[in-house]
Formats: structure tokens, C-alpha cells, sequence
């Protein structure tokens, strides 16, 4: 992920920060984790062993045996069992390690998932607005993974440390002034390490940006690949992504190169340790402070140690992403907000009423400029993802209006006039800086959750298909059956093409799935709304993917519909559509203008007139145009 | 519009998607590895040398311990004392062994990364340029995403085998026989002990292998699904709201959140059972040498020194052995990882340029001339049929039919998107096949639906089309094309920044880019097809005016989705299930009953 250029080097912050993530995940899952250590502890402690066994074995088995003939065979028998048996202890220490640090690791993220996801559907849409999909995304993904990949390699560099430990005592007790060798040696291994995590961190997490871009540009190239081959442009959009991939290549190369120095290094300092010991040994020796055992004894725990203490290197390479990760998940989870509902009851299966009073509404400024109707999406790929105060921009002011039960009002206005916002507010997407909605009379706040949603379908521009079936798509889980499926399906200009798919009702849609154009994916959206029979409906530009043709008959069928007691709003651009309400509000820089019949409008609003006339006039120019041209072209002939 | 054209329209579409895939290779492991190599140079350049050094360093790992051991014995433990001149000695040259072993893994690794890398840049080059030399049919039989694997995660595959597993395979074997020929001179008796124990081992952890890859397939699918069900609780959030459907999505997240955890716990216990085996085999290993080598000992055959070394030979055997397993597993996957690579490479592109022999375009207005045209999706029913059309030079073309009626599939026999099955389509006389792609792409250009925009600048954008193009000529396009005031009241005017996909404009504005795009290109026949989308009416003006100015002095066809782009057509071609059913202006063809009488009455409707 491109994030990981957030990624920085080991320093103490981050080396206590780790540890208190990783003490998250020992305190959440103490049994696995006390589980993958017994095995990590079983594993050196049999590690230690079987060396020395395999000494013994020759020692006092072998070489009587052969060299001069005292055996029995239960000695060898013996012999054979103990050294298997030292390997049985290693082969289940090892495993259980494995499988338990593995164990706890997915354990971990499975917790953090769900946590993180119910997060998401807890805070409210505000908040999402705020904060890019594909940050949330990778909150979810690549950051969990993150912040609980040092688990894996985590008992065993505990394990480790216990054993440098021991290691340490042991060799104090053999011979202090040699073992201070050893404190030599050990430092100077951990601060290879620290060194080496420090000066590959910024490296390697360039090189893992630069990983990323190259996938985005390959991603864009494939994406817009017919505007690439009609305009002719492969070459230079092979230059394009091969500088992409060469600077990703040198990247990489300077990583292998510092890699490439520091794992000699790190595998010459035990190796330069014992040699050390062993000539220090031997002036200990001479001086009679030593024996030869103590000093051969200590050579040996030397060369036991040099693979524990570079798990631990791995634990600390881990550590900084995990951090990063750790706090950009807590990030999310630590989000405050929610929607607060009341208790409010919606009786009754007529048509809403539906008063607005005094509404104002504002957008934090996280995005440069222009235009509300896009404002939701848009904002995403533009927010710089901090909560913190920043400056906002007013959408909507002191709006008022009246939506009679039964009665389908258009909401018209040039873009960024705050028609998209303020079907958000009528929905209760979003919750207004002041003044209130009223539905059937009570403040939508005080409703109770659930209750103005069953009532309630808003049909955004930019729909949403989720990865399941066509049924699943259009009840949404709810109780629905097969028939009022069709018959919503009907209603939405939708029945044909859907009983065009192999397996009808029951075809999976979505990224993995069928994908659907634009316009089925909005008709598709319509019938989900319709199939709930709602009480106030509401159509953000809900057609405008669709064929003209296909808008009138929909929009006609609802008129026709069981529907037709229901409440509707239609933000339209079509003069057709606009004809079919009954009243149409006229909005411009968030405030409601005028509103009327279309024909009221026409006649007393300019601005009003300018928009719905501005295409019919540049037709009627266009033709003009032509009609002079075919004149004279035929005048040349 | 009636239903059986729709259905029509979907079933085509269905079998777009059916068309000529990637080629999938049913090469040997082997064929595949030597193909691989063979397409980076970088990989075995200078290879001879940096096995060399790979030999010298795993050489430098063995012999120092053994150095250590015989500094221990034969100079601390040594009879009458230690050995003071012998050890020093011993250790100073030992010092310089350890030095001279690092730095020949220095050097090798750096060399090996060096070559990798470089290796793994030039597929990523030569793979991604395949993809787009594909056909759109090709292109279209994948996701786009399975696409970018293909230039990345799959190349990725292959670095750690080339980096590590390669040269390890190499040292490895030679090691083995090294062990093997060393622990013959011994005993062959126990030498073949060894290999009896060991070659289960082999073979059993083949077959795990081989669970595993399943069960991690299994988990990138579990993994797949979670991760689109966690997204919609982000992409959806509106939707989720809208309809109140939270506890529902919260549960279908719990469920895939555990199914993917299950599927990683499955995985891991067959992945972490390999090394406790070979573990478990080592240690068999050695307790059947020990009982069989002293029965040999005490028979006479072997003498305790010689088992005591052999047991010693074994360790520089099972290293090896037990690191073989990683090493097979690395191998496969960077054989599967070129295998796809090869997959894109091995396709042939099925719209091709004609090479040296392409001829090029006069400039000027083009003829158009359609011979005799069919198609047919390949295994589905004819989409176009017997198209017999001439279209003069310098004509505006607008062409009107329902959904499904050839239109789309006539515009992409015309671009030499796809050649046709049957008939000529004819540029100025010459045959479109024959015509070089860099005079096709430069005289023809295209304007697809959606306007696709690169996430940069607009000015970026509009540069597409002819990247030597000033700011000043561009400027100057959107202003020839009308546009003036439309660039004007942008915040940052050509600076300004598109988004991805160009999604920080609106779809109307979008389409206002492509249009300046094709004006750059300066081509000499323009084919469109409009955006079906409404636009607001402002847009829709500029629109409009920029069409209409950048029709003039060439020849253009048009998919009309608007009454005005056909009313101002010199000459509108209505298709209906694969024919032109009529043809002529839109005032002859409107006082005329037909398909495009019933077509304009219902556009009129809607939009009146």
C-alpha cells in the first residue's frame, strides 16, 4: 500500500509503542500465545540439547562399542531413542510455535476486522464523507495485517531473549571476564540490528510506494485502455510505466544491497565472538583463571545463539509498520460519532408529509472547490483524512419547504445548488448544522433507528451493487417474496434484462460477479427502493444513466403503481421528468428561489427559464446551422 | 424501446465476454523455467560468477565451524596443554576465512539482486506492452485487475526464487552430492540409510505441497470475499443507511471475517507440519545410523572414528534436504508466476499491425467504404449483415438504432477495434488490415462513451492525444472548439487536477476533455459515440457547440444517442438487427414511416 510511505525508521517511541501493541495481542489471546512459547522454549531447549546428546551418544555409546567392544544392545537402543526422542521434543516444539503464533496472528486480525467494519457501520455517513474509501479500506485490510504481523515471528524472539538470558547467566557463572565477551558481542548484534531496521526503513518503505505506483499505473493503462489504442499511444505508455518499474527496480536494488551487507554481518560477529573467546580463553588459561572446559563450554553457547538473536531482528523489522498500522486501526475505532435516535414511531401506511424549517448545512472544507453534487464521492479521494477543525462550507441555507403526502415534487437547480444535500437531510443521511425536518410532524431525530428507513427510500445518482445476488440486491435481506420482486423489478424497467442473466433473480453481481452498465445498475437500485414500498421516495438524478425513453416509461409507472400514495421527490435535469411533478422547487446557491408549477416557474423565474431552456435553444441554433449548411452544400452542387 | 431488443443487447454483451482469452500454457515446469529465464537476459548474466561466490560462501559456512571444532581440539584440548602458537595462528586464519566468506555473500547478493531486479523490470516492460498490443475483445475477457496482476503480483511471485531459491538450488544439489560421494567414501552401507529415510520425506512433502496451495487458494478466496463484504460497509455506507440494513451487513461481515480466519488456521497447520517432519525425519535418521553403524562397528566394517565423522556428514546432508522443501515450494510458485506472464505473451494479438508492409493515409477527409461487411462475436449469431455502405469525405455521419442493433459493433469494425469475419471495410480505398497501426491511430480517432481520464491535470489529459502540444496550442483548441469560458472558470485552469479517472469533473465536463483530446489529435475521420448520461444543461451547450466544431472539415461518424446530434447530420444510417434499414437526412427520414420515424417520436417525447 502506497501508506507504508508513512513508514518510519525504529527509535525508542516506536520500540515502546510496539511492545504495547504486541502486549494488546498477549493480553487479548494469553492461552495461544502461552501456547506458541511453550513451543518456542521447547524448541531451544531441545535445540541445546541434541547437540550435546549427539556428543554424549559418541562419547559413551559409540566409542566404547566399537573401539573397544563393551556393548549391549540395549545401550544402543537407548542411545538411538534418546537422540529420536530429542528430536520428537524439537519437531513438537516447533510445530506448536508455528501453529500457535499463526493461530494467534488471524485470531487477532478476525477481532480487528470485525471491529473495524462494525465501526464503519456505526459512524455515520458525515464521517465517511470525510475520510477516502480506499483509506478505510486498507484500514481494514492491509493496516490489521500490519499492525499483527510481528506475531508471527514474536514467541520465538521471546523465546529467544529468554535463551540470550540464560546464555548470559551461564557464561557469567562459567567465567565473568569472558562472558564479558559476550556483552561485547550482544550489543553489537542488537545495534547491527537497530542499524540496519533504521537505514533499510525508509528505503524499503519507498521501494513498497513505489511498488504501489507501479500497480496504479498499470491499473490506469488497462483501465483506459481503449483511449489508449484509438489514440495510438502504447509507446509511451510502456515509457510511462516502464519508468515506474525501473525506479521500483533501483529501489529495490539499493534494499538487496544494504540486505546484502548486513546478513554476512550479522552471521560474521558470532562466528569473530567465539574466535575472541577462544584467544582470550587461552590467556585465561595461561594465567591459570580458567580451565579449558569453561572455555569450550562458553565457544559453545556462543554458536547456539547466533539464530535466536536474528528472529528478534525480524520482530524488530516488523515492529515500525505494525505501529503505523496499530494507530491508523485505533484511529478508527477510537472515532467518535453515531447517530442518535429516538423513540419515535411512524404509524400508518400513507404517504409522508414532509415540513423543512430553517435548514442550514454545511460541508468541512476537505476538499478544494466547486460543486456539491459530487461532493460525497468526490470529497473521498481528496480529504486529507484528519478530524481535526477546518474550515466549512455552506451548501444549504435556511431552506424551507413543504412536501404535501401523495404530491411529487422536483427539485431543480443548476449543480452545486445543494439538491443532492438536501435529499441526504430529507433521508436522514446526514443531520442538519440547524433547523429541523419534520416527517408526519416530529423532528426525523426523534424517530427511533430503523423506523425512517423502512419508510423512507432515497435512490442516489451513484448507486451502490453489493456482491450477492440479484434478489439479494433488491431486498436488501428483507422479506420479501419472488413476486414482489418482479413486480418491483417491472416497475424499475428492469424485469427484461434481469431475465436476460443465466440465472435470473438468483445471477451474482458485483465485483466478482455480473457486471451490470450504468443504466441497469440504476434501474437496479430503483427496484430496491420500490420493493419497499416506501412512503417517501426519493430519486437523486436516479435515471440519468438511463435511455430517455426507458426515464419516461419508469417514471410513468410510478404514477400508476400501488405507489401512487406515496410522497415523491425527483431531482431531475430532463425537462420530461420535471413535467411529470406536481410542483417543482427551484433551488440556486442553497437557497430555495422559487417554486411552482413548471409552467408558473417558466414564466416568472429567469434563472429558472435560462436552465431549462438554455439546451432547447442551442438545438434550435444547431439547426438553423445545419439547415444553412445542407442549403449550402446543395447551393454547390 | 421493446424488451427483446434488450434482451438482444444483453445477450451480445455476454458474449463479448466470452471472446478470445489470455492463452493458458500447458507447458512443462521445466519448458516454463527455461522460457522465463529466457525472456530476461538480466537473469543469467553473469551467472557462472556469482555461482562462483555462492560456492565460495557456502563453502566459508561449512568450513568454519569445523576450523572452530579443530581449534578446540587439536589446540585448547590438546594433549599437554593448550597450544598457543597453533591456536593463534589457527584464529587469525580463521578471522580471515570468516571476512573472506562475508564478503563473497556480499558480493553475490548484491549481484543476485542486481540481476533480479533488472530481470524482473524488463518482463514487467515486455508484458504490460502485450496487454495493450491485445485486442479490446481480449482485454475484455479479463478483469482488469487480473490484468494488473499480471504485470505485478504475478512478476512479484518470481523474485523470491530468483533472488534465493535459484542459486540455493544450485549450491544446494551441489552440497548434497558433495555429502553424499563424502559419507560414501565412509560407508556406503549407511549412505544409503540416509537416502532410504530421507526420500519419503521428498515425497510426502510433494503431496503436502500440494494440500497447500489448495488450502491457500482457499484463503485468498475467503480473503477476496471478506475484503468486498468489509468494503461495502465503506462504498455502500449511503446505501446502508438509506435502507437501514446495518445488522444485516454486520452479520455477512462476521460470517466472511470467519471464514477467512478458518481458512488461514487450515492453511497454516498443513504449512507448519513440513519443517516438525523433516525435523522428525532428521532425527530418525539419526538414531537408525546409530544402531546400524555400530552393528557395522562391532561386525568390523566401519571404525568409531569413521561413524563419528559420518554422523557429522549427515548434518552437512540434511541441511540441504530440510531447506529443499522451501526451496520447491519458491520454484512453483515463480514457475506459476511466469506462467501467467507467459500467458499474456503467448497470446496473439488478433488485430495486428500489418509491420513493415502497412501502408499509410494520404492526409484529408476519408472516404469510408464498407464492403460487403459481417460479424459475429465469436460462437454467437451475426450482429452485423452484408453491410454495403460508401460514405463520402468530409460527411458528418450520424447512426441511430436500438440497443443491439449493430451500431456499437459497425463503430469498431470502423476503428479497427476488431476486423470483420466477413467483407472489406475500405479507408480511402484501402483495406483497413493493410493500413500501418501509427497512420490508423493518428488519421482515425476514436471518442468512447465514457471519457476516460488519467488522473493528472487536465492540460495532462487533453496532451494525451499529441504530447508535444504546447499549453499556448492547447489553449488555443479550447478556445477554437468554444470553450473558452468553460476553462476560464476552472480554479486552476489547465493545472487543474482530474482526480482518478477524471472523477473530480463531472461526467459532462469528462466528456468535454475527450472532445478537446480528439481536436488535438487533429485526425481526419472522428468517430464517436456518445455519452448516453444527462448532463446539466449548461454542459450540455458546450457540448454541443464543441461537437459541432469539431465535425468541421473532416469526416465523422456518430453513435447519436441525442435527436440534435442526428438532426444536424448530413446523413443519419439507421441500423435494426444487424442491417442499415434506412438511410438519408433527418428531414427525409422523419416525413417517412420506419424504425427512424418511430425512434425520433419517442425521442420527441422524452425530451420535449
Amino acid at each position: 500500500m502506497a501508506q507504508g510511505s508513512a513508514r518510519p525508521g525504529i527509535d525508542s517511541r516506536i520500540l515502546t509503542e510496539g511492545m504495547r501493541v504486541l502486549w494488546v495481542a498477549i493480553r487479548t489471546e494469553p492461552w495461544v500465545f502461552t501456547a506458541a512459547l511453550v513451543g518456542a522454549l521447547l524448541y531451544a531447549a531441545a535445540a541445546v540439547t541434541s547437540a550435546s546428546v549427539l556428543g554424549a551418544v559418541s562419547e559413551r555409546v559409540i566409542l566404547p562399542a566399537i573401539a573397544e567392544g563393551r556393548t549391549t544392545a540395549a545401550a544402543v537402543a537407548g542411545a538411538a531413542a534418546v537422540v529420536f526422542g530429542v528430536g520428537v521434543l524439537r519437531a513438537l516444539g516447533l510445530g506448536a510455535r508455528r501453529l500457535y503464533a499463526g493461530l494467534m496472528q488471524f485470531r487477532m486480525q478476525a477481532h480487528y476486522r470485525r471491529a473495524v467494519a462494525r465501526k464503519y457501520l456505526q459512524l455515520p455517513l458525515s464521517w465517511h464523507q470525510r475520510h477516502p474509501a480506499g483509506q478505510l479500506l486498507s484500514n481494514a485490510n492491509a493496516d490489521v495485517e500490519a499492525a499483527w504481523q510481528p506475531l508471527a515471528p514474536l514467541p520465538m524472539a521471546v523465546g529467544s531473549v529468554a535463551m540470550l538470558v540464560i546464555a548470559a547467566v551461564a557464561m557469567l557463572v562459567t567465567d565473568p571476564v569472558l562472558a564479558l565477551v559476550g556483552f561485547v558481542v550482544f550489543p553489537a548484534l542488537a545495534a547491527a540490528n537497530v542499524v540496519f531496521q533504521r537505514r533499510v526503513s525508509p528505503v524499503a518503505a519507498r521501494a513498497q510506494a513505489l511498488r504501489a505506483q507501479v500497480s496504479e499505473v498499470a491499473h490506469e493503462s488497462f483501465d483506459g485502455a481503449l483511449v489508449v489504442k484509438t489514440l495510438g499511444r502504447e509507446d509511451t505508455e510502456t515509457e510511462r510505466f516502464a519508468r515506474a518499474a525501473d525506479r521500483l527496480r533501483d529501489a529495490q536494488i539499493r534494499v538487496g544491497r544494504m540486505r546484502a551487507a548486513f546478513d554476512p554481518l550479522l552471521e560474521a560477529l558470532p562466528n569473530l565472538g567465539v574466535l575472541a573467546v577462544l584467544l582470550i580463553g587461552l590467556v585465561r588459561i595461561d594465567l591459570g583463571a580458567a580451565t579449558s572446559g569453561e572455555v569450550v563450554q562458553i565457544a559453545y553457547l556462543f554458536t547456539l545463539l547466533s539464530l535466536p538473536v536474528r528472529s528478534f531482528g525480524w520482530l524488530l523489522g516488523d515492529l515500525p509498520r505494525s505501529v503505523v498500522g496499530w494507530r491508523r486501526v485505533r484511529a478508527v475505532l477510537d472515532a467518535e460519532g453515531g447517530t442518535d435516535y429516538g423513540d419515535a414511531v411512524l404509524d400508518g401506511d400513507h404517504g409522508l408529509a414532509v415540513s423543512v424549517r430553517g435548514l442550514s448545512f454545511s460541508y468541512a472544507d476537505t476538499y478544494t472547490d466547486r460543486r456539491d453534487d459530487t461532493a460525497p464521492e468526490s470529497a473521498r479521494g481528496l480529504d486529507a483524512a484528519d478530524d481535526g477543525p477546518t474550515a466549512r462550507t455552506t451548501v444549504l441555507h435556511d431552506v424551507d419547504l413543504e412536501l404535501s403526502p401523495g404530491r411529487v415534487t422536483a427539485l431543480v437547480g443548476p449543480t452545486g445548488a445543494g439538491k443532492s444535500t438536501l435529499t441526504m437531510l430529507l433521508a436522514r443521511l446526514v443531520d442538519p448544522d440547524s433547523g429541523r425536518v419534520l416527517v408526519d410532524g416530529v423532528d426525523a431525530r426523534d424517530y427511533a433507528h430503523g423506523e425512517l428507513a423502512r419508510a423512507v427510500a432515497l435512490v442516489p445518482q451513484h448507486t451502490f451493487i453489493f456482491d450477492d445476488t440479484v434478489r439479494g440486491n433488491v431486498t436488501l435481506g428483507a422479506d420479501v417474496d419472488d413476486a414482489a420482486v418482479w413486480q418491483a423489478l417491472r416497475l424499475a424497467c428492469a424485469d427484461s434484462f434481469v431475465a436476460a442473466l443465466p440465472q435470473g433473480l438468483d445471477t451474482r453481481l458485483g465485483e466478482r460477479g455480473t457486471s451490470l452498465s450504468g443504466g441497469q445498475r440504476q434501474r437496479l437500485a430503483l427496484a430496491r427502493a420500490l420493493v419497499r414500498r416506501p412512503r417517501l421516495l426519493i430519486l437523486d438524478d436516479a435515471t440519468s444513466a438511463v435511455d430517455p425513453q426507458v426515464e419516461a416509461q419508469i417514471l410513468g409507472g410510478l404514477r400508476e403503481a400501488d405507489l401512487a400514495g406515496a410522497t415523491v421527490v425527483v431531482v431531475a435535469y430532463r425537462r420530461a421528468t420535471i413535467e411529470l411533478a406536481d410542483e417543482v422547487v427551484y433551488l440556486e446557491q442553497g437557497t430555495v428561489r422559487d417554486r411552482g408549477t413548471h409552467a408558473e416557474l417558466l414564466a416568472r423565474s429567469p434563472g429558472y427559464h435560462r436552465l431549462v431552456t438554455a439546451y432547447e435553444q442551442a438545438a434550435a441554433q444547431r439547426s438553423a446551422e445545419a439547415a444553412a449548411r445542407s442549403a449550402d452544400q446543395e447551393a454547390v452542387r | 424501446m421493446s424488451a427483446p431488443a434488450r434482451t438482444r443487447a444483453s445477450r451480445a454483451d455476454a458474449r463479448e465476454t466470452a471472446a478470445p482469452a489470455l492463452h493458458r500454457s500447458t507447458d512443462s515446469a521445466w519448458a516454463t523455467l527455461r522460457r522465463g529465464l529466457a525472456l530476461s537476459p538480466e537473469f543469467t548474466r553473469g551467472l557462472p560468477v556469482t555461482v562462483a561466490l555462492a560456492v565460495a560462501a557456502t563453502f566459508g559456512k561449512v568450513v568454519v565451524p569445523l576450523a572452530v571444532q579443530q581449534i578446540i581440539d587439536n589446540g585448547l584440548l590438546a594433549e599437554g596443554g593448550p597450544d598457543i602458537g597453533f591456536v593463534v595462528g589457527a584464529v587469525a586464519l580463521c578471522a580471515a576465512l570468516v571476512a573472506l566468506t562475508a564478503l563473497c555473500s556480499y558480493v553475490m547478493n548484491t549481484r543476485l539482486y542486481r540481476s533480479t531486479e533488472s530481470g524482473l523490470a524488463t518482463l514487467r516492460r515486455k508484458a504490460f506492452r502485450h496487454v495493450h498490443d491485445l485486442s479490446v475483445l481480449t482485454q475484455n475477457s479479463e478483469r482488469k485487475g487480473a490484468l494488473v496482476s499480471r504485470v505485478t503480483s504475478d512478476v512479484d511471485q518470481i523474485s523470491t526464487f530468483m533472488q534465493w531459491g535459484g542459486i540455493l538450488l544450485i549450491v544446494s544439489t551441489g552440497q548434497v552430492a558433495i555429502a553424499t560421494t563424502l559419507m560414501a567414501v565412509y560407508s556406503w552401507q549407511l549412505t544409503l540409510l540416509v537416502w532410504v529415510c530421507f526420500t519419503p520425506l521428498l515425497f510426502g512433502v510433494r503431496q503436502l505441497q500440494k494440500l497447500l496451495s489448495r488450502a491457500y487458494l482457499k484463503v485468498r478466496e475467503r480473503t477476496g470475499e471478506m475484503l468486498g463484504v468489509v468494503g461495502e460497509t465503506v462504498v455502500g455506507a449511503a446505501v446502508i443507511r438509506a435502507h437501514g440494513t446495518e445488522e444485516r451487513t454486520a452479520r455477512r461481515v462476521d460470517a466472511t471475517v470467519v471464514a477467512t480466519r478458518a481458512a488461514q488456521v487450515r492453511a497454516q497447520r498443513l504449512s507448519m507440519a513440513i519443517s516438525p517432519l523433516a525435523e522428525l525425519v532428521s532425527a530418525f535418521t539419526y538414531a537408525v545410523v546409530i544402531v546400524a553403524g555400530v552393528a557395522l562397528g562391532v561386525a568390523g566394517s566401519l571404525t568409531a572414528g569413521q561413524l563419528v565423522a559420518f554422523l557429522f556428514l549427515i548434518n552437512l546432508f540434511i541441511m540441504p534436504m530440510t531447506m529443499a522443501t522451501e526451496i520447491f515450494n519458491e520454484a512453483q510458485n515463480a514457475i506459476a508466476g511466469w506462467r501467467r506472464v507467459l500467458g499474456v505473451l503467448d497470446t496473439v494479438p488478433d488485430i495486428a499491425d500489418p509491420g513493415p508492409d502497412g501502408k499509410h493515409l494520404p492526409r484529408g477527409p476519408v472516404t469510408i467504404r464498407f464492403d460487403h461487411v459481417g460479424y459475429a462475436y465469436p460462437g454467437g449469431p451475426r450482429v452485423l449483415d452484408d453491410i454495403d455502405v460508401d460514405i463520402a469525405p468530409g460527411r458528418r455521419v450520424a447512426v441511430v438504432g436500438e440497443t443491439g442493433s449493430g451500431k456499437t459493433t459497425f463503430v469498431k469494425l470502423l476503428t479497427r477495434l476488431m476486423d470483420p469475419d466477413e467483407g472489406t471495410v475500405l479507408l480511402d480505398g484501402v483495406d483497413l488490415r493493410e493500413v500501418a497501426f501509427s497512420s490508423l491511430r493518428s488519421r482515425v480517432v476514436m471518442v468512447p462513451q465514457e471519457g476516460f481520464l488519467f488522473d493528472s491535470t487536465l492540460g495532462d489529459n487533453i496532451r494525451f492525444a499529441r504530447p508535444e502540444a504546447t499549453d499556448e496550442q492547447i489553449r488555443e483548441a479550447v478556445a477554437e472548439l468554444g470553450l473558452g469560458d468553460w476553462l476560464a472558470g476552472l480554479p486552476h485552469g489547465l493545472d487543474t487536477p482530474v482526480g482518478q479517472r477524471g472523477e473530480s469533473l463531472s461526467a459532462g465536463e469528462r466528456q468535454l476533455v475527450a472532445l478537446v483530446r480528439a481536436y488535438v489529435a487533429d485526425p481526419d475521420l472522428l468517430v464517436l459515440d456518445e455519452a448516453t448520461s444527462a448532463v446539466d444543461p449548461a454542459t450540455e451547450v458546450r457540448i454541443q457547440r464543441a461537437l459541432d466544431r469539431l465535425t468541421r472539415g473532416r469526416t465523422s461518424v456518430a453513435i447519436a444517442h441525442r435527436l440534435s446530434t442526428a438532426e444536424a447530420a448530413d446523413e443519419v444510417l439507421v441500423f435494426d438487427r444487424g442491417r442499415i434499414v434506412q438511410r438519408g437526412t433527418h428531414r427525409d427520414l422523419v416525413a417517412r414511416p420506419g424504425v427512424y420515424a418511430d425512434l425520433h417520436a419517442s425521442w420527441v417525447r422524452s425530451s420535449a
